[in-house]
């Protein structure tokens, strides 16, 4: 009886663990179907729940000191920034934890690297593997390595998603493929001669201290040369790469249910990665080789300079508005920028009250993630149906009177169907300037994410409407009112 | 027999066939909150965080596990409360 008591104990974390990867499994099935989305991020974070209980039940009676202290602060942190970041920089925040994880996979490795080194200082004691064992060295440093990239990586793109680095635009050095594989083969390097030649714990130490270094370098240098438009991409790929982070981890610390989370994070967020390219018809090489856009626009083959522009005030607007039947509203980044989720909430039933259908056109990379702008008007209690996606709205452009672009740009560019010279040509694009009337609120006229001309401001049926999206819309409000 | 390692491998190889499977047919506004939650799901390293907060008497090595924990319960909380968040906006508008 006793030893079954005792072999039942043995067995608690593991079947918790078991039990949590189920969840973890289920949790990601659900999340992708709206009806069982929020149950499943509850099922996933019950399943964190009874990982942690697990590791708690296996270590049994320690020192809980530092673990309340690290979990508490944690939480705090995370709590408050979850509850307090507005919706409009959610992807930057999924960035920001993203680079979070990989730090700490990474971490956990080193902490188990640096366990397993002696005292002795100078002594000649052996190499790490002889210490720590081959394939434990090999995956802590895997680890280490993903972990590192995944944390610059993705500082760099949180910096990028709120403009503050070059205002999100591309920095491309000089021979930077070149540079990144010398420091790619110095990081291998560095791992190799400290865990399997440096022999003293000073080398090692050393040794690690180097590669730990190149690694960081070699993530903020991977994502520096990618603009600003493809980061949703770059994020999902160091979604990916905490994934697999986490599963080398795994690996070194001999855990399962880190291997299989990881694992399925990992695929997980190649797989999105994947629906994010083909949404842009480009593929994962062509982003992360970085520079999007940038070199047309110096080769003067584009032109940049806008000719025959016409625009008018929110008061011309509202007239040409008054007579019309159809709108189809077609939101950006500007839309997310401005804030202007609920004034154009406030526009449309303005028009629905006026007998005016009104429906939204969502183009699947609009704004800096996709479903970015169904996240944002959602929160404004936009009607779902009123949400259309783009080859469900396209055909309809021609039959509507009037379209109205709120800070988007690439998405509505003509060009990417028409002028095979484009660096967006075979983008699929929202064709909006099929419609008889369209208006785009935009603050000028300058490039969007992808540098380039936008030939649909240059259309004879444009009418630009100059001004901070929510400002513009407010005055369209008022001026519709007094019709 | 096989060693840790090579269960290891194949738990590895199956559960990211598992990934992709589960994962392939997703509505574009799922995208964020999806990545969003896989996101805290990889903050299982937390797990790992814990073990080294206790394990070692190093004190380096100690230091390492309590920043990594805290990281890694940043990852966990605020992944799933801002997907929690992103997602009662959705179920708010079908009533």
């Amino acid at each position: 009886m006793n030893t079954f008591c005792e072999s039942l104990s043995h067995m608690a974390a593991p079947l918790l663990y078991l039990f949590s990867a189920t969840l973890f499994i289920l949790g990601l099935k659900r999340l992708g179907k709206v009806r069982t989305a929020t149950s499943g991020n509850n099922l996933a974070a019950v399943g964190m729940l009874l990982a942690v209980l697990g590791t708690l039940i296996e270590m049994g009676l320690v020192d809980y000191q530092w673990m309340i202290i690290g979990v508490l602060a944690g939480s705090l942190v995370g709590a408050v920034t979850a509850y307090k970041v507005p919706m409009t920089s959610m992807p930057e925040m999924v960035a920001l934890f993203n680079g979070f994880g990989g730090a700490a996979s990474a971490l956990v490795s080193l902490a188990v690297v640096w366990a397993s080194l002696p005292d002795e200082g100078l002594v000649k004691t052996g190499t790490l593997a002889s210490h720590l064992g081959a394939t434990e060295t090999v995956t802590s440093a895997a680890s280490i390595l993903i972990g590192a990239i995944t944390l610059t990586g993705s500082l760099i793109a949180f910096l990028k998603l709120q403009g503050r680095l070059n205002h999100g635009k591309a920095i491309l050095l000089p021979a930077r493929h070149a540079a990144n594989i010398l420091l790619a083969i110095t990081t291998i390097a560095c791992a190799a001669w400290a865990g399997f030649f440096a022999e003293t714990p000073l080398d090692i130490v050393l040794g690690i201290l180097a590669f730990s270094a190149c690694a960081l370098l070699l993530g903020i240098l991977l994502v520096i040369p990618i603009g600003g438009a493809d980061m949703p991409v770059v994020v999902s790929l160091l979604n990916s790469y905490s994934g697999i982070a986490a599963a080398a981890t795994g690996f070194a610390i001999g855990n399962q249910l880190l291997i299989i989370a990881g694992a399925l994070v990992g695929a997980a967020g190649i797989i999105l990665t994947q629906i994010m390219c083909v949404a842009m018809n480009r593929s994962l090489l062509n982003v992360l080789v970085g520079g999007f856009g940038e070199q047309s626009s110096g080769e003067g083959s584009t032109d940049t300079e806008y000719t025959t522009v016409t625009s008018c005030g929110a008061e011309e607007a509202a007239m040409l508005m008054e007579n019309v039947e159809s709108v189809i509203v077609v939101p950006g980044y500007g839309l997310a920028v401005a804030q202007a989720q609920h004034t154009v909430r406030e526009l449309a039933t303005l028009l629905e009250a006026r007998n005016i259908t009104v429906r939204y056109a969502i183009h699947p990379v609009a704004g800096r993630m996709p479903g970015h702008m169904n996240v944002l008007l959602a929160e404004a209690d936009v009607p779902y149906e009123q949400l259309v996606e783009m080859d469900a709205i396209n055909p309809d452009f021609k039959n509507t009177d009037a379209v109205i672009v709120l800070g988007a740009n690439d998405v509505v560019n003509p060009a990417a169907a028409n002028d095979k010279a484009s660096p967006i040509y075979g983008m699929p694009i929202l064709n909006v300037h099929e419609a008889r009337t369209v208006f785009v609120i935009k603050r000028s006229l300058s490039p969007g994410y992808a540098g380039i001309k936008n030939t649909l401001f240059e259309s004879d049926n444009t009418m630009m409407v100059f001004g901070d999206a929510k400002k513009v819309l407010q005055d369209l409000i008022k001026e519709i009112k007094e019709l | 027999m096989m060693g840790p390692i090579l269960i290891g491998l194949y738990v590895f190889v199956l559960a990211s066939f598992l990934g992709f499977e589960v994962i392939t047919k997703v509505p574009p506004t799922l995208h964020t909150p999806l990545m969003s939650g896989a996101n805290a799901i990889s903050g299982i390293t937390i797990v790992g965080a814990l073990a080294m907060v206790q394990h070692f008497d190093t004190q380096l090595a100690t230091l390492f596990g309590v920043v990594a924990l805290f990281l890694a319960t940043i990852n966990v909380v605020g992944g799933f409360l801002v997907t929690d968040r992103m997602l009662r906006m959705f179920a708010k508008k079908k009533r």
